[in-house]
């Protein structure tokens, strides 16, 4: 929890890791990816202020107890959801996968929701091991990262056939929240790999999942914008927002929130440090102290208050989630929590939906 | 900023002698990253560019990340390639990109005139004609947004901006990028074509359409203007230095 002029902000940690991306998990052969990988993630790192700052070394690779510092101890967090990414082509044990969260997390019982994850060209085994996962984790969402390399293909869509039947499953194996996280590569490569329009698509078919864009479709937070506003079951994941704007680029950080605020609302957009990228202690504390510039520039965006900085902090995620909430940081005056329960029903129609 | 640099003769008009890099460098500054729309050099992409004394020149590129994505970066090798090429005086153009996943890929397939879809094998279907257009149409309405913002700002009422004509409006670098990319796109772009189109069809915008029109376009010029910002950002933590011709922010 985090606690500013006598206001209380419960802290849900939506998008973090605990990873091995030290070379004695490089796959042989595709070291250059590896390094790549994380060199890359390191690089992001330096958008942060530079006392945040960590040694390539540290940063490969930290331990259960720099992660226990970093985000509870120091960083506010009350609960943390792990967001698996896998790269078994790259690392050997995958970048970090769902049990080895899972077994760092069972150490300390209440801090984290484990998260899985599915690609949908792993066929039937893959959906073995989606319902072998949930049954043994207990997982509620999973984390797609659609520009993951699997077997010579660079990447997919959500609309894929293959992927249809994954959502089913989830659907039925009572996962709600499905992270989106878009990359660079696709199958085929001459298509835009950020596009956000299979999410589109896919929230209007499945309405009982909720869909957590990440990092809100950097680097196309504008097609993510026109998606989101149309879809009830559409959120932005704000990890990259805050890490990679607010220090390095807060007037583009304030433009970005704006639009954010405007398009999608205050209801629907989820904190996420991206540890081990980030540390969550500065990104708590400075989006508490964050306003809105006043200048003209900025006149016709939604202002952001005390309350729904609670609810990006963490009042969404825990709804989301149906993580508990201890009465004295739920919102005063009665006000509900911003995001929605699991939607039910038939899919809506939506005119402007597609591609 | 000249016009997008097309295909040009590998060999040099008889008689000229080779260029100073300096005006291969110059010959860069028509390529321009597809996503961002800006050029290359002023966001410091080029890492050398040298031109020997027989006229081979050689242009190395270096990106934010090991990762950008694939089909962005071969558009600005082979741009990059073809606006050298086009110097008058350069016998041969070779475009190197540094420290990239698909680097060998890209540098192979722009050196052997190969196009986008058989560089990358059965990893790729088409060109990337589809692709450039969809982030010119992206550009084209972010630069609606630079252009339009300073009228609102100065009184001018929505109805008052559907009538206005490119000719019409006072000349500025955000009005020439625009007119630049219209054209590119195949939109109208002359003086007597209306400020505010529609991107995709060309068609003036009605009255009920304009407002969505504008925030869209505002939306879109921040994302790709944050984009911009968080690319030098990367570039300059990973390389910590600056390159040819190199521009803080671009306005």
């Amino acid at each position: 929890m985090y606690e500013k002029n006598g206001e209380k902000y419960f802290v849900v940690d939506g998008h973090m890791h605990y990873w091995n991306a030290a070379p004695d998990n490089w796959v042989p052969g595709a070291e250059q990816f590896a390094k790549g990988w994380i060199e890359c993630f390191h690089a992001y790192q330096g958008l942060g202020p530079p006392e945040t700052h960590w040694t390539l070394d540290h940063f490969q690779k930290y331990s259960e107890d720099d992660l226990m510092k970093d985000v509870f101890e120091d960083g506010y967090v009350d609960v943390a959801i792990f967001q698996p990414t896998y790269l078994k082509e790259w690392y050997k044990e995958g970048f970090n996968t769902t049990e080895r969260n899972a077994l760092m997390g069972e150490k300390h019982p209440g801090k984290f929701v484990y998260n899985t994850r599915w690609d949908p060209r792993d066929g039937d085994e893959g959906l073995k091991q989606l319902q072998r996962n949930v049954e043994r984790f207990g997982s509620q969402g999973c984390k797609l990262y659609t520009a993951e390399w699997n077997s010579g293909s660079r990447g997919y869509k959500l609309t894929d056939p293959g992927a249809y039947r994954y959502l089913e499953a989830c659907q039925e194996l009572g996962i709600k929240n499905i992270h989106v996280h878009k990359g660079p590569t696709i199958w085929p490569l001459d298509k835009d790999a950020f596009d956000v329009s299979d999410v589109d698509h896919v929230a209007t078919d499945f309405p009982g999942l909720n869909f957590i864009v990440e990092h809100v479709g950097l680097p196309r937070i504008e097609d993510f914008c026109f998606m989101a506003t149309q879809e009830p079951n559409v959120y932005a994941g704000l990890a990259v927002v805050i890490g990679g704007l607010m220090h390095a680029r807060p007037r583009f950080f304030a433009k970005v929130m704006g639009e954010l605020l405007f398009w999608v609302g205050e209801d629907k957009m989820l904190f996420g440090s991206d540890y081990a990228i980030w540390e969550p202690k500065w990104q708590v504390e400075g989006f508490v102290n964050w306003e809105m510039p006043a200048s003209e520039e900025f006149a016709d965006y939604p202002r952001l208050g005390v309350e729904g900085k609670k609810k990006i902090l963490g009042l969404n995620a825990a709804k989301l989630y149906g993580i508990e909430v201890p009465a004295e940081y739920q919102l005063k005056d009665g006000g509900t929590p911003g995001a929605h329960e699991v939607l039910g029903g038939e899919p809506e129609e939506h005119a402007a939906s597609g591609a | 900023m000249t016009s997008q640099a097309s295909a040009g003769s590998l060999n040099a008009p008889p008689g000229e002698g080779p260029p100073g890099a300096a005006r291969v460098l110059a010959a860069l500054d028509a390529v321009r990253d597809p996503e961002l729309d800006e050029p290359i050099t002023s966001l410091g992409f080029v890492a050398s560019c040298t031109v020997s004394a027989d006229g081979d020149a050689q242009v190395r590129l270096r990106l934010p990340t090991y990762f950008c994505a694939p089909n962005f970066a071969f558009l600005m090798v082979a741009d990059a390639y073809d606006a050298m090429s086009a110097v008058p005086g350069v016998r041969r153009a070779e475009v190197v990109l540094e420290d990239h996943f698909a680097s060998d890929a890209i540098n192979g397939g722009v050196a052997a005139l190969l196009g986008f879809a058989r560089s990358f094998g059965g990893e790729a279907v088409g060109e990337l004609h589809e692709l450039r257009a969809d982030f010119l149409r992206k550009a084209v309405m972010a630069g609606t947004d630079q252009v339009c913002r300073p009228l609102l700002a100065a009184g001018a009422d929505p109805a008052g901006l559907l009538a206005l004509r490119l000719g019409e409006v006072p000349p500025s670098g955000p009005l020439q990028r625009l007119r630049q990319r219209r054209a590119e796109l195949g939109l109208p772009a002359g003086d007597d074509a209306p400020l505010v189109i529609d991107p995709v069809t060309g068609a003036r915008m009605s009255a009920d359409s304009l407002p969505l029109h504008l925030r869209r376009a505002r939306t879109t010029r921040i994302s790709i203007e944050s984009n911009a910002s968080i690319c030098r950002g990367m570039l300059r933590h990973r390389y910590g230095s600056s390159g040819l011709d190199e521009e803080d922010e671009y306005q």
